[in-house]
């Protein structure tokens, strides 16, 4: 507990882009085949450091085959909200799960340099306290920190649906269920909120049998991937609307709501039409009779590609997907980017207008098809992923690797793990700084990133940036 | 202590509660900012206000009822101040932040302020003073039916309950606007001060003056 709030928690997302900018990045370091234990890599983000853009330091778990995947803080800028009146949390610990165990790392990153685990929190825990496996998101909120859980009980996970659990953001002890009322939620994947208007929104993957061996091909193509979110009474743990998109729009994963909170919009970013093979967004909003609306709003087209260029999943089609995989929000709610893992590249959409997005940037990088080199000339395995957008907008980071078992159905033939950065122009625009390239330790690929002191998918700010 | 002094108490206990941003005033300027309406800044205040006037009254009147019975008068003076005692350590030890608050909807301000207020015992921390006040009062009242000193301390609860709100909302709102028009939502952060253990301490002392000043004869 501080006696003042901490430096690292702004009221509005526009104070938090006048803070000082990153010095470190924390940046999953997983083992694919589970022969070496999963980690995080500390990365040195300040730029007149000597050691700019290298691993600093790793802590590395003593357990094997975690999969880690997703991971956030135990406190971030909702500690200010005005009805918690106790804003004396620290930005201390990283909540790191493993997708594959369901156990749960508490990793305690105060001195960065000396990144070391705090708490191990057993899988039988979680079982236990939840009836759910496999957590996935964070997020730190009114009650707690916030787990999303990609499967239910049982030995495969399907037993009773997936959910959101609760744990203490001091002890780190779980304290239960979220969900009073989950109404037609089934599945689960990426979950956030906006505070002070009281509302949740979730998303849905597929149940670990459809994706812990690998992508069912059978399941993909007969709809059965998630294609629907959820809003929620937040406070009341009460679904109370789902917006099915269509069946075709296939694993509606990543949830992205404004950041200024007076606004009662977001985007959800889908990874396949399995109608076209498009990548698609939707923008959700909350209409003037107060139910939630839909549009799709982005369509990302596949690109016709040989056979021979094409791994044997895709073969027959004849094309690749964009395969929009991850979205991120910058902070003034401006700029969203996509990343298409299939395609190579990382588009920057001007969302000034939430309903009608404009494509203001793109970067190629990898690709199944294209392989794009990085301008420092080195191979970049996969496509871009995991996005994570600086606090002040100005520098875009991403990963390279999806899910150990994906990578491997759709690029078979690449391996590694890579972190690289974009730099955002004044008017849009994006370009990879050549300087900016780390290679991660062999045998380990990397996911997903968190910035020192937040970035644009932790915080949730509870004032308007007005 | 004379009434005056008591009364005073009364009031800046008021400023006090009002200071801390546990008692709402955040919320004062957070309601003015999503409804980008000025108006909305008083609106809250008064929601706020009320809130914490009945948990005021809530802990206030049945005290007020209680120290009628005069022969009893020192031993509920001594009791009501170990209870506000025994809260005061009690938050000391316990730090955390009660949970259920968190399942309150923001829109409901004033159920917020009047739970906050009754968590953190800020109608407790009046007890002392108002016992005393009431002592006083029926004192100078001579020898008067029990049912005339009744109505009399619940008279004084309501205006005591009623001036330690005017007296929070004052401050709280003056906060609220400086923040709003002139300083910003940075110093919101920058004047939010962890008052969790002056707090605690605050009630241990005020109870540790109900029972001094019960024993004592004042």
């Amino acid at each position: 507990m501080n006696v003042r709030p901490d430096p690292t928690f702004h009221p509005s997302p526009k104070l938090a882009m006048e803070a000082a900018p990153e010095n470190y990045g924390f940046t999953i370091m997983l083992s694919p085949d589970g022969s070496q234990s999963d980690g995080i890599a500390v990365v040195d983000l300040n730029p007149k450091s000597s050691t700019y853009g290298e691993i600093v330091h790793q802590v590395i778990v003593p357990y094997k085959g975690d999969e880690f995947h997703h991971f956030g803080w135990n406190a971030c800028s909702s500690a200010l909200s005005p009805l918690a009146g106790h804003a004396f949390l620290e930005r201390r610990y990283l909540i790191v799960p493993g997708i594959r165990s369901s156990r749960i790392y508490i990793i305690d990153v105060k001195d960065p340099l000396k990144a070391e685990i705090h708490k191990i929190i057993e899988p039988e825990e979680v079982f236990e306290k939840t009836g759910y496996s496999r957590p996935h998101t964070i997020h730190c909120g009114p009650e707690g920190i916030y787990v999303s859980t990609l499967g239910g009980g049982g030995e495969d996970g399907t037993d009773g649906p997936p959910g959101i659990f609760i744990m203490d953001c001091e002890t780190f002890e779980i304290l239960g269920k979220y969900e009073m009322d989950r109404g037609a939620q089934d599945k689960h994947y990426d979950f956030w909120w906006n505070l002070p208007q009281d509302y949740m929104v979730s998303s849905e993957w597929g149940l670990p049998p459809q994706y812990e061996n690998g992508i069912v091909p059978e399941d993909l193509l007969s709809n059965k991937y998630g294609h629907s979110i959820h809003f929620w009474d937040l406070r009341k743990r009460k679904n109370i609307q789902t917006i099915d998109f269509g069946e075709n729009y296939q694993m509606a994963l990543e949830i992205r709501p404004a950041h200024d909170p007076s606004k009662s919009y977001g985007f959800c970013g889908v990874v396949v039409d399995t109608t076209n093979l498009q990548g698609a967004i939707f923008t959700w909003w909350r209409g003037d009779d107060g139910t939630w609306q839909s549009k799709k709003t982005i369509t990302i087209d596949p690109v016709p590609a040989d056979a021979d260029d094409l791994p044997e999943l895709l073969k027959g089609f004849g094309a690749c997907p964009p395969l929009v995989t991850d979205i991120d929000l910058s902070l003034d709610d401006k700029y969203l980017y996509v990343a298409c893992w299939g395609l190579g590249e990382m588009h920057q959409y001007d969302v000034s207008d939430p309903m009608n997005p404009v494509l203001a940037g793109k970067v190629e990088l990898g690709g199944i098809v294209k392989d794009t080199k990085h301008p420092n000339g080195k191979d970049f395995a996969y496509g871009p992923q995991m996005v994570e957008v600086s606090r002040d907008g100005k520098r875009v980071y991403w990963t390279n690797s999806l899910y150990s078992t994906w990578d491997d159905q759709f690029y078979p033939d690449d391996e590694g793990g890579q972190m690289v950065m974009a730099t955002v122009g004044e008017n849009g625009g994006l370009t990879l700084d050549e300087n900016f390239y780390v290679d991660f330790p062999k045998g380990y690929r990397a996911h997903q990133i968190r910035l020192e002191g937040g970035d644009c998918s932790t915080d949730s700010f509870c004032y308007p940036s007005a | 202590m004379s009434v005056t002094a008591l009364w005073w108490a009364v009031i800046f206990s008021g400023f006090y509660h009002g200071l801390n941003p546990g008692m709402g005033w955040p919320l004062a300027v957070s309601a003015a900012l999503m409804d980008r309406k000025t108006s909305a800044l008083p609106k809250a205040l008064g929601a706020l206000a009320f809130g914490h006037f009945l948990a005021m009254t809530a802990i206030l009147l049945p005290f007020s009822l209680m120290i009628t019975l005069v022969e009893w008068e020192v031993e509920i003076r001594i009791a009501a101040g170990c209870i506000v005692i025994a809260l005061g350590v009690y938050l000391l030890i316990n730090r955390r932040h009660p949970r259920f608050l968190a399942r309150v909807k923001p829109s409901r301000l004033a159920l917020w302020s009047f739970l906050a207020a009754m968590a953190h015992g800020a109608g407790l921390m009046l007890v002392p003073i108002f016992l005393g006040i009431c002592l006083i009062d029926d004192l100078e009242a001579g020898h008067q039916a029990a049912g005339e000193l009744m109505t009399g301390n619940v008279g004084t609860a309501f205006l005591v309950s009623l001036a330690h709100t005017a007296s929070m909302t004052l401050v709280g709102g003056i906060v609220a606007t400086v923040i709003y028009f002139w300083l910003g939502l940075k110093f919101l952060s920058k004047t939010w001060f962890n008052l969790d253990v002056v707090w605690a301490l605050s009630l241990v002392a005020v109870g540790a003056f109900g029972i001094w000043s019960a024993l004592a004869g004042h």
